[in-house]
């Protein structure tokens, strides 16, 4: 009787605790499933039979039928879903892969160079910023108050900046950095959607991978200083005395070792680039939409396109699911390491 | 002879080459993300708290900011926007009295206990002043648009949302990912269909959500026949709105605490857990003195995360409920939303900067005194 209640080895639960844990997990896998289950039979639904009430089994309840599909992929939406599916295919891992070069770049210059920037040098910079801003407000051409602000700039630089000695380490760059992240979207987009609109950008690749790129640069950061952190600092110190430049170092020694933590970053900014809504909504209007855009757009006039939508949002997560299973044993020993420092 | 002179001359050059280019390595890794961060982070908020100061008007040949002041945050605190901001306040109880003293009492005691301790520094005081006017408002807010009689402002729906989901997406991350690191047959195909939530866009999980708490058409029709509830909506009744939000919340968030818990639980040594078990530890006893000191680090950094994000809360209440019933579920960053779709740039730019305001103030709170001295106690 009691071998029941007893473990075998510590990681292995007993009889009656495993059954209790494959209820306990069933139970979530089915809250996570049911909701996807019905995704997938709306996608099979034509509008009477959404509006008439739950219908719950295909082929007992009622009779599937290949509508939304086929309006979505090949009737009067293809166009607009192969234009936006090709527009988050470009636009997400592009952004992603930047944020993971300049992020892991800046993460590994604050784990292994040391800077101190000065105070003096900051507050004049955020003045000059101020200047310039508070300038094109008043009418002045954007050119002209820029480049007066930058040689304001460096002339203060050089004669009040240098008096403030007080300088900063890398752990505050850092929080800098990372306090990016907290900034909410909408506190910043229209000043973007205006400066972008200045730039002749709205509605280009451009603009969505730059601020994607500046967006998710915080977390590349967050997450790779922690992994930077776990690599021993021996090896470089080795290759730095056969005689490797920093950038060798940086390319052939400290790159591959991080590459689990370089895929798990990856797949995280993939995921939030590729769903993002918010941004995209405003600085796109027409070529370059993606596709949470269009999920949206299913709620028209006449109501929500509940079928429509499920395929759509079926359509989306199919591919990141495929990533996220060919790298999946990447992930967890990426975030393992990192982890590990906290 | 002279090729060889030649030679020389070349190697050195080459050298002083890359001992330049390599000092300037410092920079060439960094300054790539500090000029994008200035670029894009910098220079909008500055704009944005310029916004928030103006009026915004379509003038001829575009549009027009004037210089209004502190107009925009007057309006939001005491104007017309204020039931909508800070919620409609009920009058003050002897039960709310009760309620708001004792928040006092406990902050004047975290004070004292402060200013005992003797090693008081000027920035120290300070924030912790700061902190305690900061918490002493907000829960005057809380108490008084918590109660009967009183409405809960866009400020403080986010900080319900906010807290109430973290607390239940930790909870659940927590415990499913214990589960999940026993050795049990089949426990990878679990973590992989715990992960899917997350793969979903935010918007496509909302409307998700909005059809399957639609009580006269969802699957669970039959259920709210059989409770009679077929003709109240529960998405029009606002706290059930909020629960149908925070439930999409937790179903959304609650893989990312899953996996990075998960991550730290494998990374733990087993040996101080096997001693454990030989002296005859039960397993509650094990958890509570190696596994929770083990990933209390992790678990300080996953909350600051999604603390961070949880703030831009915006999808689920924007397709849910369209923010009703009335403003009930708006979270701030709807609510800034709304004012930028009426074209009110200024009132738009002044609640993103209260919103800002909370998400700071919060982080900071969370990053210096509950982070390190968890952290510390180790």
């Amino acid at each position: 009787m009691k071998r029941w209640f007893q473990s075998k080895t510590i990681n292995t639960p007993s009889p009656v605790g495993a059954l209790l844990s494959y209820l306990v997990l069933g139970f979530w896998a089915l809250l996570i499933l049911f909701p996807l289950y019905w995704l997938v039979i709306t996608s099979f639904k034509i509008s009477s039979q959404v509006a008439e009430g739950p219908f719950y089994i295909p082929f007992v309840d009622y009779q599937p039928s290949l509508d939304a599909w086929k309006y979505i992929l090949v009737g009067d939406l293809s166009k607009d879903t192969l234009r936006n599916f090709t527009n988050t295919a470009i636009v997400a891992p592009v952004s992603a892969l930047l944020a993971l070069v300049f992020g892991t770049t800046a993460a590994y210059a604050l784990v292994r160079f040391e800077y101190r920037p000065r105070v003096g040098a900051i507050l004049t910079f955020i003045g000059c910023v101020l200047l310039s801003i508070f300038t094109i407000s008043k009418g002045v051409p954007w050119q002209i108050a820029l480049a007066v602000s930058a040689v304001v700039f460096f002339l203060l630089l050089q004669t009040i900046g240098r008096r403030f000695q007080r300088a900063l380490g890398n752990n505050d760059i850092a929080f800098w950095m990372i306090s990016q992240r907290m900034l909410p979207p909408i506190a910043v987009v229209i000043p973007i959607y205006i400066l972008f609109q200045k730039l002749h950008l709205l509605d280009t690749y451009i603009a969505l991978i730059i601020t994607y790129v500046t967006s998710n640069l915080p977390i590349v950061i967050w997450l790779m200083r922690d992994y930077l952190n776990t690599i021993p600092i021996e090896l470089e110190e080795c290759a730095a005395i056969d005689g490797a430049s920093r950038y060798r170092i940086f390319s052939s020694i400290v790159l591959p070792l991080a590459i689990p933590g370089l895929v798990a970053t990856f797949l995280f900014v993939l995921v939030f680039t590729w769903n993002e809504y918010l941004l995209a909504l405003f600085l796109s209007s027409a070529k370059i939409q993606t596709l949470p855009l269009t999920i949206a757009a299913q709620n028209a006039t006449r109501g929500p396109q509940w079928w429509n939508m499920s395929v759509l949002i079926l359509i989306m997560i199919v591919p990141v699911i495929v990533i996220a299973i060919v790298l999946e044993r990447y992930i967890t020993r990426g975030l393992l390491i990192g982890a590990v420092k906290g | 002879m002279d090729t060889k002179h030649e030679e020389f001359q070349h190697s050195r050059l080459h050298t002083i080459i890359s001992s330049a280019t390599d000092r300037l390595a410092g920079s060439v890794f960094i300054l790539p993300t500090v000029l994008a961060l200035l670029f894009l982070s910098i220079f909008p908020l500055i704009a944005s708290l310029y916004v928030s100061l103006a009026k915004f008007d379509i003038a001829p040949g575009g549009f027009k900011f004037t210089f209004v002041g502190l107009k925009n945050y007057k309006e939001l605190f005491t104007g017309s926007e204020g039931t909508h901001f800070l919620g409609k306040f009920a009058p003050s109880t002897p039960l709310t009295w009760i309620v708001f003293g004792v928040v006092v009492m406990a902050l004047a005691v975290f004070l004292a206990r402060y200013l005992l301790k003797g090693k008081v520094s000027m920035g120290g005081l300070m924030g912790r002043i700061l902190l305690t006017i900061g918490l002493g408002l907000l829960s005057w807010m809380l108490v008084h648009t918590l109660w009967n009689g009183g409405r809960l402002g866009t400020a403080s729906t986010t900080l319900v949302y906010v807290f109430v989901g973290i607390f239940f997406q930790y909870i659940l991350g927590l415990g499913l990912a214990l589960l999940t690191v026993q050795n049990l047959p089949g426990r990878r195909f679990f973590r992989v269909i715990f992960l899917l939530p997350m793969m979903i866009t935010p918007v496509g999980v909302a409307y998700m959500f909005r059809m399957l708490t639609d009580t006269s058409k969802g699957p669970f029709t039959p259920i709210w026949q059989a409770l009679g509830l077929i003709d109240f909506s529960w998405v029009n009744n606002a706290w059930g709105a909020r629960t149908a939000i925070l439930i999409g919340d937790v179903w959304q968030w609650t893989p990312f605490m899953f996996i990075v818990l998960v991550a730290a639980l494998e990374s733990q040594p087993t040996e101080p857990i096997e001693a454990a078990t030989v002296d005859g530890a039960n397993s509650w006893q094990i958890f509570q003195h190696i596994t929770w000191p083990a990933i209390l680090p992790v678990s300080m950094t996953l909350v600051l995360i999604r603390l961070i994000e949880a703030f831009k809360i915006v999808d689920l209440p924007n397709v849910m409920t369209n923010g009703g019933p009335g403003t009930a579920t708006q979270s701030l960053t709807y609510h800034a939303y709304i004012n930028w779709r009426a074209l009110d740039l200024g009132a738009s730019g002044a609640v993103a900067y209260m919103l800002l305001f909370l998400v700071t103030f919060f982080s900071m709170i969370f990053v210096n005194l509950i982070r390190q001295r968890t952290v510390e106690a180790l």
